[in-house]
């Protein structure tokens, strides 16, 4: 009944292309920045803004990251964790050999060298497609770990092959306590959101979308394939970079290659599956059940039990009940949690009426 | 250079790659029968060598351990058809590779929490260690038994595939689901038989596997290297999984001994990959796989 787009109408172009068309889609919008930029802020605590929602943010971008290349442009990747290793030792390295640098500019040098290592095992892609494709993007995974494990270059020739991220600050803000860096974080996953949001409905965002429903037919519709191929592995290995960067800087503290092993990878590609392949806000719904779930097992695990029984077993039920609750997803609903709200919106625009 | 040297390494390499092709044969039978690509695998490899290896520790005879064993993986099988691919019948394939994604952490789980997460050792009464000597070169023996197991295996499924009605059966869902449907084979029994097989298969790897590793938790993560096996023979090509193995084995070991130095070695981590990915630029479908024909 509240939920409903009739009477408002277009009497203009740029309002009939406006990125939010519906008055209530705005206000939400405008609703869910205010919760996230203003309540959360006063209410959260550290342990909620620091363990808990730097990380969903920062994964979220991760999962937008891949959703440009996996779910609208239809090319798997399991590598994402590789190139989000790129963009955080890329912004590492320049800070530390040019420390005048202010660290957003070394998250988008990040962002640029995650951007360019993709294209290149997007290369494949003009040719290998599918499952076949997936082991070029496993290989990149498992190269670029190797190489940052094994040349003490990247590391600053650290000894453990760990190290601190160096401090960031900017405008004399220092960005070290929970607050600001959630609040940082938040900033720059809104803007990519609205980036891409805007990408995808664009001449490009169409072309990746045709590519992805059938490459040979797009091609034949005058589609560039390989331009659109490596500037979809280009836009989301960019993004998967800048997460990177975000990752060892703002969430570890530390810039480590073990941080970016294969897990994480298919942890990302798990939260665009189950948050909705091809959606933006899928990328976010999905970021949150695959980081809060195991939280939430966790915790309820110590509280059924009353810690008797060991946290071995505990992380073993984990495992089961993540492993189970994906299929079941996947059962119910294939298309990922954004499908269910696009459902939920359909009906709210009919409530309460049948039809 | 050394030829000994080098034709050990060879040879080091080739039995290496038949573990492989243990493991890649699994994702073979079920991806030819169902176009699934079974992530799960791995686990499947772990579970079995598990419930195996607990068994034998309960000291029951080899032999009945064995059979105990099979029938639990019929039993998995039975239970993954019907709980998860029965209701994602028709979902686009990337749907059902993540759901096996999902079965792999499910099947992990519960087989340590069945079973335990200690490293157990199994033994078949080979020696890890002994060998012999060509010439100047040392075989390992238990890489030989492995790789003759591999072969028996490989031999049983091909005759399998080719003079049995279920093998044919199996050969026809392969080839057009919907045409094997409507002469009136039942894909669901089909899917139980190739998903058992699979299981057993896992379980072969499995016990070679453990006894060379010991029973534990990394013997899942071998279903990686697997990957680029497959990618090289093709999905589709049981001989291929064998061939794949052999070059993937052959060529990790070889680029380790003589590429790794110079570049700070642990290069087999990443080299299979490489490898696989040259192969498909080649061939896109890999050596032995069915040539992929796209009609818009």
């Amino acid at each position: 009944m509240f939920y409903r787009e009739s009477g408002q109408f277009k009497t203009s172009y740029k309002a009939d292309q406006a990125i939010l068309p519906i008055f209530q889609d705005r206000v939400a919008m405008v609703f869910m920045l205010l919760v996230a930029f203003v309540v959360i802020p006063i209410f959260a605590n550290d342990y909620w803004l620091g363990s808990i929602l730097v990380p969903f943010l920062v994964l979220s971008l991760a999962a937008l990251g891949l959703n440009v290349l996996t779910g609208y442009a239809g090319q798997i990747s399991l590598g994402t964790a590789g190139f989000m290793a790129v963009g955080a030792f890329a912004a590492f390295n320049l800070q530390i050999r040019i420390p005048e640098v202010p660290f957003l500019l070394a998250f988008v040098w990040g962002g640029l060298w995650a951007a360019l290592v993709g294209v290149i095992f997007g290369l494949p892609s003009l040719r290998i497609k599918g499952f076949y494709l997936a082991v070029a993007t496993l290989a990149a995974q498992f190269f670029i770990e190797w190489l940052f494990t094994h040349f003490d270059w990247f590391t600053n020739h650290s000894t453990s092959g760990v190290i601190t991220s160096p401090p960031m600050e900017m405008f004399g803000i220092s960005f070290d306590n929970p607050l600001n860096k959630y609040l940082l974080v938040l900033a720059i996953v809104v803007l990519f959101a609205f980036a891409v949001r805007n990408l995808v409905r664009s001449e490009i965002g169409r072309a990746w979308m045709a590519v992805r429903d059938m490459d040979i037919a797009a091609e034949a519709l005058g589609i560039n394939l390989m331009k659109t191929k490596l500037l979809a592995f280009g836009v989301s290995s960019f993004i998967c970079g800048v997460s990177g960067a975000l990752w060892a800087y703002v969430f570890l503290g530390t810039v480590e290659p073990q941080a970016f092993d294969i897990i994480r990878s298919f942890e990302i590609l798990f939260m665009i599956v189950i948050g909705g392949l091809g959606s933006v806000a899928g990328a976010f719904l999905g970021a949150g059940f695959i980081v809060l779930l195991p939280i939430l097992l966790n915790n309820l695990g110590t509280l059924f039990t009353g810690g008797q029984v060991s946290t071995g077993t505990i992380a073993h039920i984990e495992y089961m009940v993540f492993g189970a609750f994906i299929i079941f997803f996947l059962i119910i609903e294939p298309n990922g949690l954004a499908r269910l709200w696009q459902t939920g919106k359909e009906k709210l625009r009919l409530w309460p009426f049948p039809y | 250079m050394d030829w000994w040297f080098f034709f050990e390494v060879v040879v080091g390499g080739l039995l290496s790659g038949v573990m492989y092709s243990l493991v890649a044969l699994g994702f073979v039978l079920i991806f030819k029968a169902s176009g699934v690509f079974n992530f799960a695998q791995g686990a499947m490899v772990l579970f079995a060598a598990l419930t195996f290896v607990r068994l034998l520790e309960m000291n029951i005879p080899m032999l009945a351990a064995l059979g105990l064993t099979m029938i639990v993986m019929v039993i998995l099988a039975i239970a993954i058809e019907r709980i998860v691919l029965r209701p994602l019948v028709n979902q686009d394939l990337i749907i059902l590779f993540m759901a096996t994604i999902g079965l792999n952490y499910f099947i992990e789980g519960m087989a340590q929490l069945v079973w335990d997460s200690d490293v157990h050792v199994l033994n078949l009464g080979i020696d890890e260690y002994a060998g012999f000597e060509i010439g100047n070169a040392f075989i390992n023996k238990f890489d030989v038994w492995a790789a003759l197991i591999a072969g028996v295996l490989v031999l049983i499924l091909s005759l399998f595939f080719r003079y049995t009605v279920i093998g044919r059966a199996l050969r026809a869902v392969a080839d057009d689901h919907q045409a094997a449907l409507s002469v009136g084979i039942p894909l669901r029994t089909i899917w139980i038989y190739v998903w058992s097989t699979a299981g057993l298969v896992a379980l072969v790897a499995g016990v070679v596997w453990g006894s060379k590793l010991g029973v534990q938790f990394a013997i899942s993560t071998v279903a990686l290297k697997a990957i680029p096996v497959l990618i090289i023979g093709g999905f589709t090509s049981v001989p291929g999984a064998i061939l794949g193995g052999l070059i993937v084995g052959c060529g990790e070991k070889l680029a380790e001994v003589y590429v790794g130095p110079f570049v700070g070695g642990a290069i087999e981590n990443w080299f299979p990959y490489m490898l696989a990915m040259v192969v498909l630029m080649i061939r896109p479908q890999g050596i032995f796989g069915e040539k992929i024909i796209e009609r818009v």
